[in-house]
């Protein structure tokens, strides 16, 4: 789960982590009030959205006086804020932060997550701050420093010093380094934190060390012991497919394509998006059923993937262990029934009961696609995406020849022709 | 031969009386040679009562005493699973094959440290478990779908591991041994363990390698493979669609700071000498071409 910089910040602050003073605003009136609240003569007027890049997109502002903390949030909030990690429609600003202007003497970077290799919370830090971590990483690797935390002992003095060394923080400075480094990381491990990053971690002109941005996630299985947590989160921030998806225990992710795919299992679900594109389609989501589907659940699933307007075809892959393929069936005719499904349809199904599962999408006398194995079922889907697309084209090319050629005195009848091959190719297609 | 488990284990499950437990244990015991093999279950406040004529017992040291099981099945709900495994860990256990899925990540880091320096070796979490065909199932997997013979099978994903050993068996194919390590970043087994069984079982004669996006232990095992496994290993990575910085499904199966790509992982194995396939429906066809 991923939260705001501003509630970031205040947890940070609860586990002795320094950061600027500041307020959120949800408003003009309210971004003001925070600015006077603060006092001081500068103020940085911060977008609050979950993707990052905000300030080369535009969503950072500095003012100097509380009119242009009234200027600058009117033209942050409400604004669309495109950063590399929102995509081209970018993200609408709702939230702001507006906190008290910092002394920077130095920028440094500090960042934590869950190391897979050594199964340990790995703390790195650069000199490098403000900059991408992953570019640093690639281009001066020796700039970063890293410590492997032993789960028993926490964070330690000695390593904490040598970090904070490390990437030049002053020997006067030193101190407040390490309590730093070692608040950060009571913070990652009390929360369940996946990932907390601090870009930029400052040192200041007096030497304190001071988190001037926030970025925390954490663990979804662990959320269950933190409802603090999750009453941070922002639906506004989310997929409103992947939310309603949320709400029915369906693992459901968007993505570019046309062709929605159901399937159970996600290493299989992946499979299967694999394969759509391996047969030069592209998959429209990933979506895991999981194992205990439901008739009600398969329903929920169709609805979502179809909710999505993009979608030209759908692709069921079910392989039958525990769940049973005619279960699965089951659920497929009742969903396209209660959906009035009118695109096509393909549905791979292996496994426990798979006769049984056959035999009723064939009863059901609905045009489903019937495929033998993935391969097969990927071919099946790009086929029908593209005999859809090329009816279109076909049709309106058609319309426009006969345009052309047919006198002006025919054009009543063009329109007949073309509004029959409209509808035929609508008919086709249910 | 096989690796991990054969007819001869005796296994425990650990959360024996809930819904799942319960299933499992009953498609197990139903598979091949289970009735022998499933002898105890574990709940602490059920000690001496009893599952279909399986005894509980309080606590896996009693199961074990009583028993003589030496191994351990876990499905035990997510926020008291990581205890289970310490509880077997601590009792000695062989193995622990941990089933649960969602398990917070902080909860199985404490774990596995605790488990530096035990012979315990863990399976999972978030995985399928273990078969060796015809022999002993435990875990979810559906049995019928399996077929003794000479292939090893090593997964992080469930279904997709079942597509890979239905395509075996449906080519005459047989398994020695799959292993489902699960979708968690932080687990037991990994990709380069089992090779290693694997390559000292004289039942297996070849590998299906089935990873997916995410950390780089199937890099690690591809590099450990080029200069030490005797026997052909064929490979399919899931996610190349996948687009970074999503989690796709398995807590563990993330492209984060541009590792862990399918394409990276791919391109590492077939340096290493190991066949891959993108098509997922060829990965049995695969696996035929290399075996002698």
């Amino acid at each position: 789960m991923k939260i705001h910089e501003y509630q970031g910040k205040q947890i940070l602050r609860e586990y002795g982590v320094p950061t600027p003073r500041g307020f959120a605003a949800m408003s003009v009136n309210e971004a003001v009030d925070a600015a006077k609240k603060l006092g001081g003569k500068v103020w940085v007027v911060k977008a609050q959205i979950h993707a990052g890049g905000r300030g080369k997109g535009g969503g950072v502002k500095i003012a100097k006086s509380i009119d242009e903390v009234r200027a600058r949030a009117k033209e942050i909030l409400g604004m669309q804020l495109i950063t590399h990690q929102t995509g081209p429609e970018g993200q609408k600003v709702r939230r702001l932060l507006v906190e008290e202007g910092a002394d920077i003497r130095k920028e440094l970077y500090a960042g934590m997550v869950v190391d897979r290799g050594t199964q340990k919370v790995v703390l790195m830090a650069s000199s490098a701050g403000g900059m991408d971590i992953e570019e640093v990483a690639a281009k001066t690797p020796d700039k970063i420093r890293k410590v492997f935390i032993d789960p028993a002992q926490g964070l330690s003095d000695a390593d904490a010093d040598e970090i904070a060394l490390g990437i030049g923080v002053p020997q006067a400075a030193l101190a407040e380094g390490r309590k730093v480094f070692k608040a950060l990381y009571k913070c990652f491990d009390a929360t369940d934190a996946s990932l907390a990053e601090i870009n930029p971690l400052i040192l200041t002109g007096d030497n304190r060390v001071i988190a001037l941005d926030a970025k925390l996630n954490f663990d979804d299985n662990a959320l269950f012991r933190h409802p603090e947590i999750v009453a941070m989160r922002d639906l506004d921030e989310e997929d409103p497919l992947e939310i309603e998806a949320s709400k029915y225990d369906l693992n459901y992710i968007s993505l570019d394509g046309e062709i929605a795919c159901m399937v159970n299992g996600a290493g299989l679900a992946m499979a299967t998006m694999d394969t759509i594109k391996l047969y030069g389609g592209a998959p429209a989501n990933f979506l895991d059923v999981g194992g205990g589907a439901t008739a009600e659940k398969v329903t929920a699933a169709f609805k979502i993937m179809l909710s999505n307007p993009k979608v030209k075809a759908i692709l069921v892959n079910i392989f039958g262990g525990i769940m049973k393929c005619d279960t699965i069936a089951t659920g497929v005719v009742a969903a396209a029934r209660q959906v009035k499904l009118s695109l096509p349809l393909v549905v791979r199904m292996k496994g426990t009961n798979e006769d049984l599962g056959k035999k009723i999408l064939r009863d059901s006398g609905l045009p489903i696609i019937s495929a033998d194995n993935m391969a097969d079922a990927a071919k099946k889907v790009v086929a029908a995406v593209k005999k859809t697309g090329a009816k279109k084209v076909a049709a309106k090319k058609a319309a426009a020849k006969k345009a052309k050629s047919r006198p002006a005195r025919k054009a009543k009848a063009k329109t007949k022709i073309v509004k029959k091959a409209k509808a035929a190719n609508k008919k086709k297609r249910k | 031969m096989s690796i991990l488990i054969d007819r001869n284990t005796r296994v425990m499950t650990q959360g024996i009386t809930g819904k799942t437990g319960q299933f499992h244990t009953q498609m197990s015991r139903a598979y091949a040679n289970g009735r022998a093999c499933f002898v105890a279950g574990v709940n602490p406040k059920k000690a001496g009562e009893d599952f279909e004529g399986i005894p509980i017992f309080g606590t896996v040291a009693d199961a074990k005493k009583a028993t003589g099981a030496n191994v351990s099945v876990i499905y035990v709900p997510p926020p008291f699973a990581a205890a289970a495994i310490d509880e077997a860990v601590d009792a000695d256990l062989d193995l622990v094959i941990c089933i649960t899925e969602g398990i917070p990540v902080r909860d199985m880091i404490r774990t596995r440290h605790r488990m530096k320096g035990k012979r315990t070796v863990l399976v999972g979490p978030n995985c399928p478990g273990v078969i060796t065909p015809d022999d002993i199932k435990i875990g979810i997997m559906p049995g019928h779908i399996h077929k003794r013979g000479p292939v090893g099978v090593v997964s992080r994903s469930g279904t997709l591991t079942y597509e890979a050993v239905g395509q075996l068996t449906e080519l005459g194919l047989g398994q020695s041994t799959c292993v489902g390590i699960g979708g968690d970043p932080v687990n037991g087994l990994k990709h380069i363990d089992v090779l290693k069984m694997f390559n000292e079982d004289p039942k297996t004669e070849a590998v299906i390698m089935v990873g997916e996006i995410g950390g780089s232990d199937e890099e690690n095992a591809a590099l450990w493979a080029k200069d030490h496994m005797k026997k052909p290993i064929v490979g399919f990575i899931a996610g190349i669609t996948a687009p970074p910085g999503k989690r796709m499904g398995h807590a563990g199966a993330i492209i984060s700071g541009g590792k862990g790509t399918a394409q990276e992982k791919l391109a590492v194995m077939e340096e290493c000498g190991i066949k891959t396939t993108r098509n997922p429906a060829e990965m049995g066809r695969t696996l035929k071409s290399v075996l002698k």
